[in-house]
């Protein structure tokens, strides 16, 4: 993926752009916001990490606003120090797809990034989300693996749903707790590895290879066994 | 900067002043109505008085003529002990006939017209009041009375005004002096009082006389004030200790860790797990500050415009749904009564986090086989209280009041993790929503209970005191439900 980082922290611009080259992403960087409004209007990104406060007269609001204005719809993750929910509700507001507010582990942004560049992707509404053997029918709201049903709770199947939808991908806790949830809080309780555990019960447990992985220090991922 | 002492600078001279001025006035006003009311009155009276003798002298002319109008005013004259009557009857030539004036008075010519004019008579001068007449046969009828009386009376009121006046400047005077001697003992006090705070000398507190007056009530409100001055200031100082401690320790740590793998790491794995922990360590002091933020940002108020009509019960039936599944991993049974609708206001986010908060200490605290239950109600005054009870250690009594400041935690709390934020977090909530946070006794363990007002008020601490008053009913209501 291309992708275009507007940072003017020397340190927090050079982490974030070495920790998205050896995940195997193009970067581009810009330290200021005329330079980043430049780049991100002339050429083509499949995600912005965007910091809220800028050098160069254009911070990062006015940035995007700038480009949501000219129809440009590149997938935007603010990164900030502003931790106020009024100003992650005013980043989201202005056109942001998601926030995260610094300091932040680098796991987080990089499954943030991956994730909100592929929902930019959006192939339209679907119907069938396949994994592997494993199948989710959104209409009917079975569960079947490698033929077998599976019975899952309202819960467990938003869970599964959201885990499969970004298949190949790391889902942070934090994620899941806003994605599943809608929570925006960290509880001091695992109560998401909980939660994923006995999906797993269902999921995994029966069956010859497990689906559901723990990526250490991240989170999870969903990905079929490798041949 | 200080001004030049000038008496009208005074606010007591200006007090005093006011008041004389208006102790004046007051006098003015009375003396006028007294003039008025009492000169008006002596006119009339005269005025009705030369009138009716008037008549009376006209009609005795016409039944007995000259003669007998001539020996009816010698007899009025005779008979009048007050020699305040004037009469002068004189022929058309103005030559006197009869009376006790020695001459016609100039320029009264006028038939039946009323006049006020300066005489003399035996000698004196004197004001009267005439009514002049004229007779068939033009014989000229003069009556009057003497009004030296009323000239004697104004001067008299006048008198009586200056007294009065002086009188008035005196009592102002005097007033001024006693309102400025005690404005100066009571807010030298104050101002003393308040230059000592300034000057840093939290312990000073302004002296309440014990009369119970506007001065003993502002000292009162002074004393108060500074009270919570302290207990704030008390707090900052307790929270930047905290601070200290709390972040010290894990960033300590942290370094600790890191300079011993650097001074004696034997391999790379030894670093990386060095470099890990470090990390969790440091996440750990995010963590803290993060909660610090949050906390600030709920008690600056400034989320109350997200505020909005909710229904708690789907809000907390999936906090339960999210938390059982933990509480059931440790061997632990979360029950919850929860009526299907309960309507508040106020702000989804932070309510969920108060509560989530409150069941991670229950879940955290709690031995395993134990059963956590929360319980929601709505209140009569039409706001819903949450309550988290639990069987874990409780906190005790003495530390009940204290265990929502920041970063205070328990004797027994002290060897499991966590910052000692997350009540003080549900305290900042409840106050925002202008509720309380309320810790009691479970027998055994704790039970910690957050009100929510139906609408939250400007004043935080006012409501906190209705909703704590009121809390007692909420809680039989909600052993009844």
């Amino acid at each position: 993926m291309r992708i275009l980082v507007v940072e003017d922290d020397k340190d927090v611009a050079g982490f974030v752009v070495k920790g998205l080259r050896e995940a195997g992403h193009v970067v581009e960087h810009a330290d200021n916001g005329r330079d980043g409004l430049f780049m991100a209007a002339s050429e083509n990104f499949d995600a912005i990490v965007l910091d809220r406060m800028l050098p160069g007269g254009i911070d990062g609001l006015r940035l995007l606003e700038t480009l949501r204005g000219q129809n440009n719809n590149t997938p935007v993750l603010f990164l900030s120090a502003m931790a106020q929910v009024d100003d992650r509700v005013r980043g989201l507001k202005a056109g942001g797809d998601d926030y995260l507010t610094k300091p932040f582990a680098f796991a987080e942004l990089l499954a943030r990034v991956e994730a909100m560049a592929r929902r930019g992707k959006g192939e339209g509404p679907t119907t069938k989300l396949l994994v592997g053997d494993l199948e989710m029918d959104l209409l009917s709201r079975g569960v079947k693996r490698a033929g077998q049903r599976i019975d899952l709770q309202p819960r467990e199947f938003r869970l599964l749903e959201f885990l499969m939808r970004h298949a190949g991908q790391v889902v942070t806790r934090t994620m899941l707790l806003e994605g599943v949830w809608d929570y925006h809080f960290d509880p001091q309780t695992n109560v998401i590895d909980v939660h994923v555990s006995r999906l797993r019960q269902k999921v995994d447990k029966p069956f010859a290879s497990p689906l559901i992985h723990t990526v250490r220090n991240a989170g999870y991922m969903l990905r079929p066994e490798q041949p | 900067m200080r001004r030049p002492h000038l008496p009208f600078r005074s606010a007591g001279v200006r007090f005093g002043i006011i008041y004389a001025g208006v102790f004046a006035l007051g006098t003015l006003a009375l003396a006028t109505f007294l003039w008025w009311s009492t000169a008006g009155l002596l006119d009339r009276q005269t005025d009705a008085a030369i009138y009716a003798d008037t008549q009376g002298l006209s009609e005795r002319y016409a039944e007995g003529g000259l003669l007998a109008l001539e020996e009816t005013i010698g007899q009025r004259l005779a008979g009048n002990v007050d020699d305040d009557a004037i009469y002068l009857l004189v022929d058309p030539a103005y030559h006197r006939l009869v009376g006790n004036l020695e001459r016609w008075p100039p320029a009264l010519h006028q038939d039946a017209a009323w006049y006020e004019v300066p005489i003399e008579r035996a000698g004196r001068r004197g004001m009267a009041r005439l009514h002049h007449f004229i007779l068939p046969g033009s014989v000229h009828l003069l009556v009057g009375r003497d009004v030296e009386v009323r000239a004697q009376m104004a001067r008299l009121l006048t008198d009586a005004l200056l007294w009065a006046a002086g009188v008035a400047l005196l009592l102002g005077t005097v007033g001024a002096l006693a309102v400025r001697g005690l404005f100066r003992i009571t807010l030298a006090d104050v101002s003393a009082t308040a230059a000592a705070i300034s000057a840093g000398d939290l312990t000073k507190r302004v002296r309440v006389v014990g009369r119970g007056d506007e001065f003993d009530r502002l000292a009162e409100t002074i004393n108060d004030m500074l009270d919570r001055i302290a207990r704030l200031m008390d707090g900052v100082r307790q929270v930047s200790n905290a601070i200290a401690h709390d972040l010290r320790t894990p960033i300590a740590r942290a370094r600790a860790r890191l300079e011993d793998a650097a001074a004696h790491a034997s391999g790379e794995t030894d670093l990386r797990a060095a470099i890990d922990r470090a990390q969790a360590d440091l996440d750990g002091v995010i963590g803290i500050f993060q909660a610090l933020l949050r906390i600030a940002e709920i008690e600056a108020g400034a989320r109350r415009s997200a505020f909005a009509p909710l229904d708690l019960a789907p809000l907390l039936l999936d906090l339960v749904e999210l938390y059982s599944a933990a509480a059931e991993e440790r061997g632990q049974c979360l029950t919850a009564a929860i009526p299907p609708h309960l309507p508040a206001f106020g702000d989804r986010d932070m309510i969920q986090q108060a509560v989530a908060n409150l069941l991670d200490n229950a879940l955290k605290f709690s031995p395993a086989r134990s059963t956590i239950a929360i319980e929601a109600a709505a209140r009569p005054d039409g706001g819903a209280v949450i309550a988290v009870a639990d069987h874990g250690p409780g906190i005790p009594e003495a530390d009940r009041a204290r265990a929502a400041e920041r970063f205070f935690r328990g004797e027994r709390a002290r060897s499991t993790p966590g910052s000692g934020l997350g009540l003080a977090l549900v305290q900042a909530v409840a106050q925002l929503h202008g509720g309380a946070l309320t810790l009691s006794d479970n027998q055994p363990g704790l039970r910690a209970a957050l009100t929510l007002a139906t609408r939250p008020h400007r004043h935080a601490g006012v409501t906190q005191m209705n909703a704590t008053s009121s809390y007692d009913q909420a809680t039989a209501d909600l052993h009844a439900a």
